[in-house]
């Protein structure tokens, strides 16, 4: 009988400790949330983050979007040929893009760059003390340290997921124009009738959210780092792992509500 | 002015303080002696709410320390961390003049960037510090500007946490006199956490000795050398051998 029990304890002691788990993510972002309308605000910490998320993440979206486009370009028109519809090209890249890949590759570009650097950065404040000392300042950390992240996510990954979805599309148009041979005029026009307000919108939103995510795990895993390096690594590695995975499923659920039929 | 009543504070299992009391008098400077994992750094933080304990009580002029206004309170104190723990991403001066440029302490930044030199001169950095980062500083340099820092804001109450830990003896032997000369003619109280026996003998009004959670001895410092007590003979003349179990 204990053999037969013996893994069922195990499974529920696992999920009790990922349900644990969740709550605890849960009332952090609460917190947060709670704490983006009260005072005091950290205007300084806030700029800061804007150029650390927003600004110096447009090279590798830039990058990341531009090589997207011109490779799902090349795809479509290689499999659109299949069924003799390579003229679909414009429609299918910039629907690609914007509603999927331009926000997820910018999200998990995100989660690579800027979560890990929050984690970092803050497990490390953790594990010197840094964030007693700012206690020991009159300074709440959650004000002083998540809240301008967490602001800055919010208002600036949406930017770079617009950002990157018309990288895409010109990657797209590049590829398209210069090797396929499509009129660069007529992609042009096709891409823009094609899309609908509903897709940049959605697209925007998704940025937000993953915007948010990205910010509050990093925020979360470096606050709640274990000491030292291992801890730091930890913190680290687990802030990357635990964003890149809410944003895909984010990304699944927001397509859901936005294109459900 | 701060007294712990019968407080106590595990880790998991781990028993840290078992009922600590201790009286820290207004205007004096206390240093709590122990072995390491004692609870020394713990009773500390739980002064300052960085811990709550489990069970007993902590006042600060009669008031318990975990309640009121939090933002007053710690505007009592300034801390010295073990290991700085300054701001990596500040430039020295605005670590010094932190609590200066935010909060309900703030001033211009002009002042309070002339309030933080000033205060680094105290400690003894000059002036072109002011603008170094921390990675740029020496670990003696690092104590310093900790120093400053902690007493930029004139607290009533300062902590060092290891003041001297990682210091060659000729600093360790500065930063103590420094911590006197500040203690002193700040008038403030002082709460110190030591292995060191010069930084004892150097900063103590008063000494207490923590071993399992609970204050073995305290008593002048003057008193120490003849108290009698085996755990404070044991542990200021550091012989292996005694009542209190040395690892090897």
């Amino acid at each position: 009988m204990s053999v037969l029990l013996s893994p069922l304890g195990a499974l529920g002691r696992l999920t009790l400790d990922i349900l644990a788990a969740m709550g605890r993510v849960a009332i952090f972002a609460a917190q947060t949330l709670t704490h983006l309308v009260r005072p005091p605000f950290y205007p300084r910490e806030f700029l800061n983050a804007l150029l650390q998320i927003g600004w110096l993440s447009l090279p590798v979206v830039g990058l990341t979007a531009i090589f997207t486009g011109g490779a799902l370009a090349l795809q479509i028109y290689a499999g659109g040929a299949r069924f003799n519809a390579e003229a679909v090209v414009p429609q299918i890249v910039a629907i690609g893009m914007v509603r999927e890949l331009g926000p997820v590759l910018v999200g998990l570009m995100i989660a690579a760059r800027v979560t890990s650097s929050i984690a970092a950065e803050v497990a490390t404040m953790k594990v010197t003390e840094q964030i007693d000392a700012l206690v020991t300042l009159s300074t709440h950390p959650m004000k002083y340290l998540t809240v301008p992240r967490v602001l800055a996510a919010l208002i600036t990954v949406p930017i770079l997921v617009g950002v990157g979805d018309i990288i895409g599309i010109f990657g797209g148009y590049l590829v398209a124009t210069q090797n396929l041979g499509f009129n660069a005029a007529a992609y042009l026009q096709n891409t823009v009738d094609f899309l609908e307000m509903r897709d940049i919108v959605s697209s925007l939103i998704k940025g937000c959210v993953f915007g948010g995510i990205a910010a509050v795990m990093g925020c979360y895993y470096g606050m709640n780092s274990g000491r030292g390096a291992q801890g730091v690594g930890r913190a680290t590695k687990g802030s990357v792992e635990a964003a890149a995975v809410l944003i895909l499923a984010a990304n699944f659920l927001l397509t859901g509500v936005f294109f459900s039929v | 002015m701060i007294r712990f009543e019968n407080v106590h504070k595990s880790f998991g299992p781990k028993r840290v303080l078992r009922g600590m009391d201790l009286h820290v008098p207004k205007g004096t400077s206390m240093v709590i002696i122990g072995g390491s994992g004692t609870g020394k750094s713990v009773a500390l933080k739980c002064v300052l709410g960085l811990i709550t304990p489990d069970s007993g009580r902590i006042t600060v002029d009669g008031r318990d320390a975990g309640t009121g206004d939090r933002d007053a309170f710690l505007a009592r104190f300034g801390m010295l961390f073990q290991g700085g723990a300054l701001f990596d991403s500040l430039p020295v001066w605005q670590n010094v003049a932190f609590r200066l440029l935010r909060g309900a302490l703030k001033k211009p930044q002009a002042e309070a960037r002339e309030i933080a030199i000033d205060k680094l001169r105290r400690v003894g950095l000059t002036a072109d510090v002011a603008d170094l980062f921390p990675a740029e500083l020496s670990g003696g340099m690092q104590k310093r500007v900790g120093l400053a820092r902690a007493i930029c804001a004139e607290p009533e109450i300062i902590f060092f946490d290891e003041p001297t830990t990682g210091l060659d003896p000729i600093m360790a032997g500065v930063i103590n006199e420094l911590i006197r000369e500040i203690v002193t003619e700040m008038g403030a109280t002082a709460m110190t956490i030591t292995h060191d026996m010069s930084s004892v003998r150097a900063i103590a009004d008063n000494v207490a000795m923590l071993h399992d959670g609970v204050i073995k001895w305290t008593g002048p410092v003057g008193q120490m050398d003849a108290s009698g007590d085996p755990y404070l003979d044991q542990f200021i003349h550091g012989r292996a051998t005694g009542p209190i179990e040395a690892v090897r």
